[in-house]
């Protein structure tokens, strides 16, 4: 599976050389490579069929526990297939939508690199490899919503997206961390059998947060669903393909993996149900105030998003099954309505569903198409949207407490979808024909292809359940509530409440289209207050952000070279002093070895040529106590046994003084530019550095040294380095990589001298 | 003689400190200078230099017997006075050309890249 | 600043001051120099020669351009670890040629390495000083 990962990455950085060959004809090349995949994945249905489960590892920082291992189950494997059929779908679509758009192999390249890290993250079996993956369909989806990049609200909206789910992948990372701490693994299949110690565990609470705020910031939940109509910038078959299809149930996606393991408890489970009820409620009523097709779309989404969530909420048999039908349904034909929208934006010119109408003579292949797509998603039998809708009914029935509740919901929030499906998908094509920006006509062949076969599918799964859907269920419960169901999928289950509440919900829908249709604009003028939307927050803790940014900015970063060393070394010293502080009993001085007269003249120079630089006016003898130093300096390592580092400094010291005669020169007279009181406080702080280095240095040297390094380079360096002198068989050989490193980094400060006196740039500042 | 090494790094950390901290980029380069020269010490310092005997292996023989200077901080220093240079030699560079495209040298003057409108 | 002392005697002195370096570089893997010193003393005679002659004679003599120099001891000190590659050895594992050839010692990657860093830091110097220089002779 590795294999086939990276292959689509290379794949996808193919795309924007091979689009400028193939231009508008790419669609046909880029579809192989989705539905290769497919097919591939299709390869391996028997055997998971059959129960198994495929693993894979490789190793890829094993000492952190990150591997690149990969799990197919019944759960990865629907994904999956989703991913790649959709993908297929989308891809050939997006070969001629596409084709008006300026860097359209850059848009090949985004959406490969999505579609290949959306299989990672389901088929990864490591919870850090799934966050790698996790945090790139993040960024390729920034890319794709902000691919019309000289739009401003597409910019906005592609950084809201990101920031929104990629604070997401954050808590993803960090309940991971905590997960590690907790079983000492980040290989999901690990967790099996654990949930016990999880769930009893002091952490589990924090670790069930940060992993449903990942999810739910992920799949648009309730507070976090504004960034996704927003997300509408994007081009038609990123909404269709990254927005509906795929992406945004990566959230869902992880729910349902971390069901058995995590989930069970009441915190998880209470936490799920309300956020997805809340969702599919809210989503729905937002609808009602939209005419833009996509807009519609992406709230009737969120709503389904909701009822996927809280499927898992409820999290009985019944509602797993739901969860897996509704789960197809919706990709399905909310994929193809998406793609419709695209066409009708393409042919017509307009998006808003009051401006259009009787579109059906113009495109009879379309208008049949949206049809089929609507039927599944108003529920309506056979198709396999009905089975969903059914058993979602039937699902909520089945509960005790909450269930007259939630059943009042569902179907409320059934019925706006009804409304968005008769706008989205009907309206258009009947009724009165309504003039278009541009006249009307069929979109061409490869965009037909696409939804189509979406919705043909829609229409088979509804009829032969048995034979696409019944198997997949039984694996995919598997992997979320690891038990088998036996429960038999049909399309026609009798006359019974279920059915009734159908009914209802298609009436209520006709209803609440109707009344929408006829209402006046300014009735929905009405706005929630600021206050109450979600997304005012956002805006508001960003515009906090950075006026903090912004304060901390000028007070630390005024300019003023010497306030950033002040708060840097007063900053260093105080911690540190504390700390010494504590210790301050284990100093151990060393016995009094007689010093030479010779050491302490030496000493005496020292002090000496400083306090003469740092008093001195003039040039020279700045110059002359600075080589004064350096060479005392030297003399000290002469005296303490390193004739090389001595030579060195030597060397040095002499250079040094040429450096300085060609520059020094040429800069004007020392001022004194510092106030006397500036330089009272540097004085004070200077000295509290030196007396501060000197209690460090008696510090470090009270502890017994280990020899070992020093006992290895003698031992070795005339065996193994060949030569006597240990210090230059360091540098040359034992650490010839570290000296390799420094000699770059002098050849970098030559080119940089080298290119700032001999390149000069053209009209000085 | 450590406590002797000890309060010589101390004072250079010390001037060099209040080097940096001046207006005119002349002193800072001095001040670096200094704190270079101090940290070089300090390396040497901590670990317990011995007078006399450097880390060479006699001749006629295959190792070397203690006491002998620890050869480990003298490489480390080797190439840090070195890159020390390099760095300094940079350093320098960039001020004479700051002098000469801004024509001051007080670093005070030289806050309008850095602050805020 | 020009002497005609200085400028006679900086001829001799380059020779002596860069055969020195030379010696430093090769004694420096048995007895104290290596690379590092025996650059910066090659650096120190050129640099003598510079304020003795001026900068052009000084570039005529060093004839090579300092920054190709630097570079030179960079691949010098990057190819020494190339024998272990083909060896299949850990990286910059040393090799050495068993039989010595006589005025240099032994013979081995490591001294190679250390040719590098002469090269590096007589060319880094250099360039440092030319560029200071004909800065200088500009403004």
């Amino acid at each position: 599976m590795l294999s086939l990962l990276v292959t689509g990455f290379l794949a996808s950085a193919l795309a924007p050389v091979l689009y400028r060959r193939f231009r508008e004809n790419f669609g046909w090349i880029a579809v192989i490579f989705p539905l290769f995949m497919f097919f591939g994945f299709l390869s391996r249905y028997p055997e998971v069929a059959a129960g198994e489960v495929i693993r894979e590892s490789v190793p890829w920082v094993p000492s952190l526990g990150v591997n690149f291992s990969f799990l197919l189950d019944g759960l990865s494997l629907t994904f999956a297939l989703i991913i790649t059929l959709v993908g297929a779908a989308v891809f050939l679509y997006a070969g001629a939508y596409m084709k008006h758009y300026a860097n359209t192999g850059r848009f090949f390249l985004s959406i490969g690199v999505f579609m290949t890290s959306m299989l990672g993250l389901v088929l990864s079996d490591n919870m850090l490899l799934m966050f790698v993956f996790w945090e790139l369909t993040g960024i390729s989806s920034f890319l794709l919503i902000g691919f019309d990049h000289r739009k401003e609200s597409a910019r906005r909206a592609a950084l809201q997206a990101l920031l929104v789910t990629g604070g997401g992948g954050l808590a993803l990372l960090a309940g991971t961390i905590l997960l590690h701490r907790v079983t000492g693994s980040v290989e999901i299949s690990s967790f099996y059998g654990m949930s016990g110690i999880i769930t009893s565990h002091a952490l589990y609470p924090a670790i069930a947060i940060l992993l449903l705020f990942a999810a739910f910031t992920k799949s648009a939940q309730f507070p976090f669903h504004f960034w996704l109509p927003n997300a509408m910038e994007a081009p038609a078959p990123v909404s269709a393909y990254l927005h509906s299809a795929t992406m945004v149930k990566a959230g869902i996606y992880l729910i349902a993996r971390m069901n058995h393991e995590i989930g069970g408890t009441p915190l998880w489970q209470d936490t799920v149900l309300i956020a997805g009820t809340a969702t599919m409620l809210f989503a729905a009523l937002l609808a009602f105030g939209q005419t833009d097709l996509k807009k519609l779309l992406a709230y009737s989404t969120l709503s389904v998003l909701g009822t996927l969530v809280m499927l898992l909420g409820i999290g009985s048999e019944l509602a797993v099954k739901a969860f897996f039908i509704y789960l197809i349904a919706h990709s399905l034909y909310k994929g193809t309505l998406f793609l419709v929208a695209g066409t009708l934006d393409h042919e017509t010119g307009a998006r808003d569903v009051m401006k259009l109408g009787g579109l059906r003579r113009a495109m009879p292949v379309t208008a049949v198409t949206a049809a089929l797509a609507s039927f599944s998603m108003m529920g309506i039998i056979p198709l396999v949207g009905f089975i969903g809708k059914e058993t979602v009914y039937k699902a909520i029935l089945e509960l005790e407490y909450w269930g007259v509740f939630l059943i009042a919901a569902a179907v409320a929030a059934n019925a706006f979808i009804v409304m968005i499906t008769l706008f989205v998908g009907f309206k258009p094509f009947w009724g009165e024909t309504l003039l278009t920006p541009r006249p009307p006509g069929e979109a061409p062949l490869k965009m037909l292809i696409g939804p189509a076969l979406l919705a043909v599918l829609g229409l088979l799964f509804g009829l032969f359940p048995g034979v696409f859907i019944a198997v997949m269920l039984q694996q995919s419960a598997l992997s979320i509530l690891s038990e088998t169901l036996s429960l038999k999928i049909s399309i026609w289950q009798g006359f019974n409440l279920v059915l009734l509440l159908s009914f209802v919900t298609l009436l209520l829908g006709g209803v609440l289209f109707l009344v929408r249709s006829r209402m006046p604009e300014r009735l929905l003028a009405l706005r929630a207050p600021a206050l109450l939307k979600p997304s005012a927050w956002y805006e508001g803790s960003l515009r906090l952000l950075s006026s903090l940014a912004r304060l901390q900015t000028r007070l630390l970063q005024n300019g003023y070279l010497r306030n950033y060393i002040i708060v840097i070394v007063v900053t260093a010293i105080s911690l540190a002093s504390f700390a010494l502080y504590r210790s301050a009993g284990r100093f151990v001085l060393e016995p009094a070895v007689a010093v030479t007269f010779y050491e302490v003249a030496l000493a005496f120079i020292i002090v000496v040529s400083t306090v003469l630089l740092i008093t001195s006016k003039s040039r020279l003898k700045s110059i002359v106590a600075l080589g004064v130093l350096g060479f005392s300096i030297g003399i000290i390592f002469v005296i303490y046994g390193a004739p090389d580092v001595a030579l060195t400094t030597f060397a040095i010291e002499t250079l040094n003084v040429i450096l300085f005669v060609l520059v020094l020169y040429r800069l004007p007279r020392f001022l004194k530019l510092s106030r006397s009181s500036n330089r009272v406080r540097d004085s004070l702080i200077a000295g509290g550095v030196g007396v501060f280095m000197t209690l460090i240095v008696l510090y470090a040297t009270s502890f017994e040294l280990s020899p070992e390094l020093k006992r290895f380079f003698a031992a070795a360096s005339l065996p193994e380095g060949k030569g006597r002198n240990i210090v230059n068989v360091i540098l040359v050989d034992f650490r010839a990589l570290d000296t390799l490193g420094e000699m770059t980094v002098l050849a970098i400060a030559a080119v940089g001298i080298f290119a700032m006196l001999k390149l000069r740039t053209r009209g000085r500042a | 003689m450590i406590l002797l090494l000890a309060l010589i790094i101390g004072v250079l950390y010390a001037a060099g400190t209040y080097l940096v901290l001046r207006r005119s980029m002349v002193k800072v380069i001095f001040g670096l200078i200094f704190l270079g020269h101090a940290a070089n010490l300090t390396i040497f310092t901590v670990a317990r230099p011995t007078k006399g005997v450097p880390a060479f292996v006699p001749e006629n023989a295959l190792a070397i017997a203690e006491p002998f200077a620890d050869p480990l901080p003298q490489a480390l220093i080797l190439t840090a006075i070195v890159i020390g240079f390099g760095v300094q030699a940079f350093t320098i560079v960039l001020f004479k050309r700051t002098y000469q495209t801004l024509g001051t040298e007080d670093l005070d003057e030289m806050r309008s890249t850095d602050t805020l409108e | 600043m020009y002497s005609v002392i200085l400028s006679t005697a900086s001829r001799y002195l380059l020779i002596l001051l860069l055969l020195f370096s030379v010696f430093l570089l090769l004694r420096g893997h048995n007895e104290p120099g290596g690379g590092f010193v025996g650059g910066l003393v090659a650096a120190a005679a050129c640099a003598l020669y510079f304020i003795a002659n001026g900068l052009e004679a000084a570039r005529k003599i060093v004839f090579f351009d300092p920054l190709r120099i630097a570079a030179l001891g960079l691949l010098l000190a990057a190819a020494s670890a190339l024998p272990s590659l083909l060896l299949g050895n850990p990286f910059m594992t040393a090799v050495w040629i068993d039989t010595g050839i006589a005025p240099l010692g032994k013979v081995g990657t490591p001294l190679l390495f250390d040719l590098g860093v002469y090269f590096l830091v007589l060319g880094v110097t250099l360039t440092i000083i030319f560029s200071l220089a004909a800065e200088d002779r500009r403004s």
